[in-house]
């Protein structure tokens, strides 16, 4: 087993059991529904849909008609409408206030990209219609990919990839390409990442083959340029960076490190999450990235959605242009055209990732993000980003403890030196702001941080927000630090809809359907508090 | 336990004859919290000291178990399957990984023995 | 700047309390090769709501949307009449403006739609368990090939001529990119391909569609026995889901891993994206599956609840050794999706199918009497394969120009095949109508 073990992230120790005062009948609490499963709801003769009769045709299914029930329950529509909006009012969400996930950028998401995205002509196009009957989606795409260029200072882009690590396949996969074509592919299997990184980085350039080096950092946080310079040979294949960082710090020696890297006859790769900090104000493509996934979903506030959907397209450099993957939009004259798997371009293309075209939802979005901001309003966004994010820095520095020295970025990230000793770990700390109203902040990660705490604010808040959110974070500090709330925070949250849930069951026993003989799983909290 | 050995990676060995026991220590298991599954080798499997062949998951991590020694997996855990929890209580005792019949008794004398490992553990703060 | 909340006050006193004179010295670690006298050049200023709405509006007017036309385009996205209920559903802020379900006190409404979503899929697929959703069916049919590889741990997967070739072409980008092989069988116009002959024990998988790009349905019993008999797995992949009410599913056919394109239900055709991947296998291979999975579990007060669960697999903690680089899914699509699906019910799912085959029946039966057409299918569900005396690019633009959206010609996605160049794709869904059926009828009979 490796050294650094610990990675319980305060798990061990069981769950502190609560008490449920006041009971309803219901098991209710006001606007709080105790929510059934649709299968626990069902009965049979309801339905939400009206749907006409069926002409009796023969079944040209080759014998293959569906016998048996499938199993599926029946709701009528104001039943399914209750059952959604209940479960709705369990989430938080960024339309309720400071959402300080580091890294995921949960800024505003405006309706008006909504709207859009839903005109007819828009939302409603088939991606294989005649080509002569969507030059306007072409044009849109096509307008999309003309801002990310240019904003990002490079000449091209691949806009199909469905998500930001999608994009990051992408972007290994033209660097592969670019190996291939030089004959250097053999030669060339080593990645170098910061021990920092997104865990999609090592997962998607170990999947294409290479073997992942670490590169420390210094103790200013960022990449030690001395030992990359001694890791560079003529084995390494490419550098994963991320800028800035994510420890919200940028990389002070990119210049130099995209130029040691290139003279070393590697590709840089730029992991594009943190963009949000200098969009509209620095231009990768100025601080020699090769390509870039930008995620559409964090800088250009396509919404969330629970998870998803995402998209990731990744600007190229013109030495990774060629090799982009079909579908290429192509602009011959004054039409549009969409060149696909084999058509002639200007290139060669690696390949395909999806089906169809790309996230074109997503690209309809963020160009009505994009068009709403404007050349002024992003550089404005990126600037209010990380003045908030070093507002939020500089007003709990005295009782959190900032990982790293100097400004920030878009996101200021926290170690749990100020609760050694209290018996509150990173996670009671989280977990007692859900009751404070707020989602927690990204805890663990990065992992080069011990129990780390990454606050990313975004541009999106008031400032008496934002200070009601530090006041918050102050106040559990300093409660946690008194020594006597351990417990107290070991019970947190309480007033969430669900207490703290036990993740140790759901992976020694997973259920992960209903089934009509489920019983409950096994597990009683009491004797595990007990233990 | 005059015959059990152990690795930087906190990993045990304990040899009857030429067949070693292997599991992780008490610190791993504390470190690792609630253990909810155990990959085990097969047996018949050759592996050679220093062999990623196990690995043990807890909810937020997931570590390689290293073969301390070369030989072949006689016999793997299979009460692991249904209480991977036995880790965590018992981690010298019914929380054992995997046994090996080890082609090279000399390895183990590159290993700490228990006064070594727990000098070792006390350095890691 | 409507969303921007900060005033020059607000911004004047944050400065102070970090201690910089601007915002600019916020800034300095920023090279000086890469510091810009400003905004970045060659781009337009902000605009409010009126005029970005009118930029979007002009961009709509540029097509025909498939509202306006006959319309009978399929070939893996399909046309579907989505209830009302969906779109506002999906719409409301908890859901739409939610996170991955990270801490799960607090987006207990993620967790449960997605468990209940999974659990739809597994009925529908007939397999044991499904995940929360890949971002697509072309993606995901690539994911369930790696799993399969590292199941087996063999290279070499075989792939059906009647798989959908964009699926075709992204499993063959990644074979040839992450290191195995993919073995592609010429395209199966006439669905008759056999392939039980091709799998030996170096097969990691077969990939096959059911029904196939061109619309035939098939029994796989046999070639899952075959596979099996070999070592290895059956990857039955679905693009047309709404199939699923009214064919037996992959599950009962021994299928080891279903996925399927989900934009069927819930999802509009939206130009192609973003769709929902569903992906279903057997609960022996769950460890190896790719993507999120949500559990059942209690919390700290007894309470039935839900989390993310089998996180090792994924790539946060994994990192290199990660079943895959996955991290997002498709969240709000498989809401649409789990909404659409509940609202149908068992009663509604297979009458929906039902429908789509009457509509399908009835085109076929009237395309395949015109001069010259062969209708290439003995079977098929709500999308079909004929063969036109002339090659069928042409003629599909020729009805463009007419306004009428007339399926796709195979060559379109199958270029560099000349025998497939006479054949057209056809589907007809629920929402086809007479008034679309006969335009297209009389203007095939036109340009034939």
């Amino acid at each position: 087993m490796v050294q650094s073990l610990d990675r319980s992230q305060g798990r061990s120790g069981g769950i502190a059991a609560g008490t449920s005062n006041n009971p309803t009948f219901t098991g209710n609490r006001a606007l709080q529904i105790e929510e059934p499963l649709i299968f626990e709801m069902g009965q049979p003769g309801r339905c939400g849909v009206d749907l006409p009769e069926p002409p009796k045709v023969k079944d040209r299914l080759n014998g293959l008609k569906r016998a048996g029930e499938i199993g599926l329950p029946g709701l009528s529509e104001p039943q399914v409408v209750q059952h959604y909006t209940r479960l709705s009012q369990k989430n938080y969400a960024i339309d309720m206030g400071v959402y300080p996930l580091g890294s995921c950028t949960m800024k505003h998401n405006p309706r008006i990209n909504e709207k859009v995205a839903r005109l007819p002509g828009i939302g409603d196009l088939h991606p294989l219609q005649p080509v002569s009957t969507v030059q306007g989606a072409l044009e849109l795409i096509d307008r999309l990919a003309h801002w990310l260029k240019t904003l990002t200072g490079m000449p091209a882009v691949a806009m199909s990839p469905a998500a930001g690590a999608h994009g990051e396949m992408c972007g290994m996969m033209a660097i592969a390409a670019a190996l291939e074509a030089r004959g250097e592919r053999a030669k060339r299997r080593v990645v170098l990442a910061p021990e920092s990184a997104h865990g999609t980085n090592p997962a998607t350039a170990a999947a294409l083959g290479f073997t992942v080096k670490p590169i420390p950092a210094n103790d200013r946080g960022r990449v030690d340029l001395t030992a990359l310079k001694a890791a560079l040979g003529p084995d390494v294949a490419a550098i994963m960076l991320t800028n800035p960082n994510t420890c919200g710090l940028f990389e002070t020696e990119i210049v130099e490190i995209s130029r040691a890297v290139h003279e070393a006859g590697a590709f840089f790769y730029c992991d594009g999450a943190n963009f949000n900090a200098i969009v509209g104000r620095v231009r990768p493509g100025d601080l020699g990235v090769d390509c870039m996934h930008i995620n559409l979903h964090k800088t250009f506030s396509t919404p969330h959605g629970g998870g998803g959907p995402g998209a990731g397209p990744v600007v190229l450099s013109a030495a990774l242009a060629p090799y982009a993957p079909y579908p290429w939009i192509v602009k011959d004259g004054d039409t549009w055209r969409v060149a696909e798997d084999g058509a002639a371009v200007d290139g060669k293309p690696l390949g395909r990732l999806k089906a169809f075209h790309g996230q074109m939802g997503m690209f309809t979005r963020a160009l009505s993000y994009i068009m709403s901001h404007g050349a002024d309003g992003l550089k404005q966004a990126a600037e209010d980003a990380v003045l908030s994010a070093n507002y939020v820095m500089a007003s709990l520095q005295d009782v959190m403890t900032p990982a790293f020295e100097g400004p920030c970025m878009h996101e200021a990230l926290f170690d749990d030196s100020f609760l050694k000793d209290t018996g509150v770990s990173t996670l009671d700390f989280a977990k007692a702001m859900i009751d404070e109203g707020y989602h927690p902040m990204t805890m663990y990660f990065p992992l080069v941080v011990h129990g780390a705490l990454l606050i990313e604010p975004t541009e999106s808040q008031a400032k008496e927000d934002l200070d009601l959110f530090i006041g918050a974070l102050r106040s559990l500090a300093e409660r946690a630090k008194s020594g006597t709330a351990a417990e107290d925070f070991k019970a947190a949250p309480r007033f969430a809809p669900r207490r703290r849930l036990d993740e140790t069951l759901a992976a020694r026993k997973p259920v992960l359907r209903w089934r009509p003989s489920n019983n409950p799983p096994e597990g009683d909290p009491m004797k595990q508090a007990a233990e | 336990m005059a015959d059990t050995k152990y690795t930087e990676e906190h990993e045990w060995i304990r040899v009857e004859g030429d067949v070693g026991t292997i599991g992780i220590t008490q610190y791993a298991q504390e470190q690792l919290g609630d253990v909810v599954f155990v990959d085990v080798p097969q047996a018949g499997r050759k592996v050679a000291k220093g062999e990623a062949c196990a690995v043990v998951e807890s909810v937020k991590a997931a570590s390689d178990i290293y073969a301390p020694v070369t030989g072949e997996v006689v016999e793997a855990n299979a009460a692991l399957a249904d209480s991977p929890g036995d880790v965590n209580a018992e981690p010298m005792g019914k929380g054992w990984f995997f046994k090996i019949k080890l082609s090279d008794k000399g390895e183990l004398s590159g290993l700490m023995d228990e006064a070594a490992y727990t000098d070792f553990v006390k350095s890691l703060g | 700047m409507r969303y921007l909340p900060l005033t020059p006050a607000d911004r004047s006193d944050m400065l102070a309390a970090v201690g910089a004179k601007s915002v600019d010295e916020l800034f300095n670690d920023v090279p000086a090769s890469a510091r810009l006298p400003g905004k970045v050049a060659g781009l337009p200023d902000h605009l409010g709501e009126l005029e970005v709405e009118r930029a979007f509006q002009a961009y709509a007017a540029k097509n025909v949307s498939p509202s306006t036309a006959p319309f009978f385009i399929g070939a893996g996205a399909y046309r579907h009449h989505v209830p009302s209920t969906v779109d506002y559903m999906i719409q409301r802020g908890e859901f739409l403006t939610s996170y991955t379900p990270y801490q799960p006190e607090i987006t207990q409404g993620t967790l449960q739609y997605l468990f209940e979503f999974q659990t739809q899929v597994s009925l529908l697929t007939g397999m044991e368990v499904a995940n929360a959703s890949m971002y697509d069916g072309s993606t995901a049919a690539s994911e369930a090939v790696l799993m399969a590889n590292r199941i087996t741990r063999r290279t070499k997967a075989l792939i059906s001529g009647g798989l959908h070739p964009h699926y075709r072409a992204i499993i063959e980008t990644t074979a040839h990119w992450q290191g195995y092989s993919a073995v592609s069988a010429k395209a199966d116009a006439e669905g008759l391909e056999e392939l039980i002959a091709k799998v030996d024990k170096e097969t990691s998988c077969v990939v096959v569609q059911n029904p196939s790009f061109f619309g035939h349905v098939r029994d796989f019993t046999k070639l899952a026995a075959a596979c099996h008999a070999a070592g290895a797995l059956l990857i039955v992949v679905v693009t047309e889901v709404v199939s699923l009410g009214l064919i037996k599913p992959p599950g009962e056919m021994g299928a080891d891993i279903v996925v399927c394109e989900g934009q069927s239900i819930g999802n509009g055709l939206g130009f192609g994206g973003p769709y929902v991947g569903l992906f279903a296998t057997r609960d022996k291979y769950v460890r190896q599956m790719p993507g999120r999975l949500v559990g059942e579990t209690v919390d700290a007060d007894g309470k039935r609840g839900f989390v993310l669960t089998l996180s090792t697999r994924e790539q946060h903690i994994r990192r290199e050794k990660a079943t895959s680089n996955i991290c997002t899914n498709a969240g709000l699509c498989a809401l649409a999706f789990t909404v659409h699906l509940t609202l149908l019910g068992e009663a509604g799912f297979r009458r929906l199918a039902e429908l789509n085959h009457a509509k399908a029946s009835e085109l076929a039966d009237r395309v395949a009497a015109l001069p010259g057409v062969k209708l290439l299918n003995d079977s098929f569900f709500n999308e079909f394969t004929v063969r036109l005396p002339k090659p069928a690019a042409p003629v599909v633009e020729a009805l463009a120009e007419r306004r009428i959206l007339a399926g796709v010609p195979v060559s379109r996605l199958i270029p560099d095949d000349p025998s497939v160049a006479n054949l057209l794709l056809l589907a007809a869904t629920e929402t086809a109508t007479e008034a679309g059926m006969a335009p297209l009828i009389a203007g095939l009979k036109e340009v034939l």
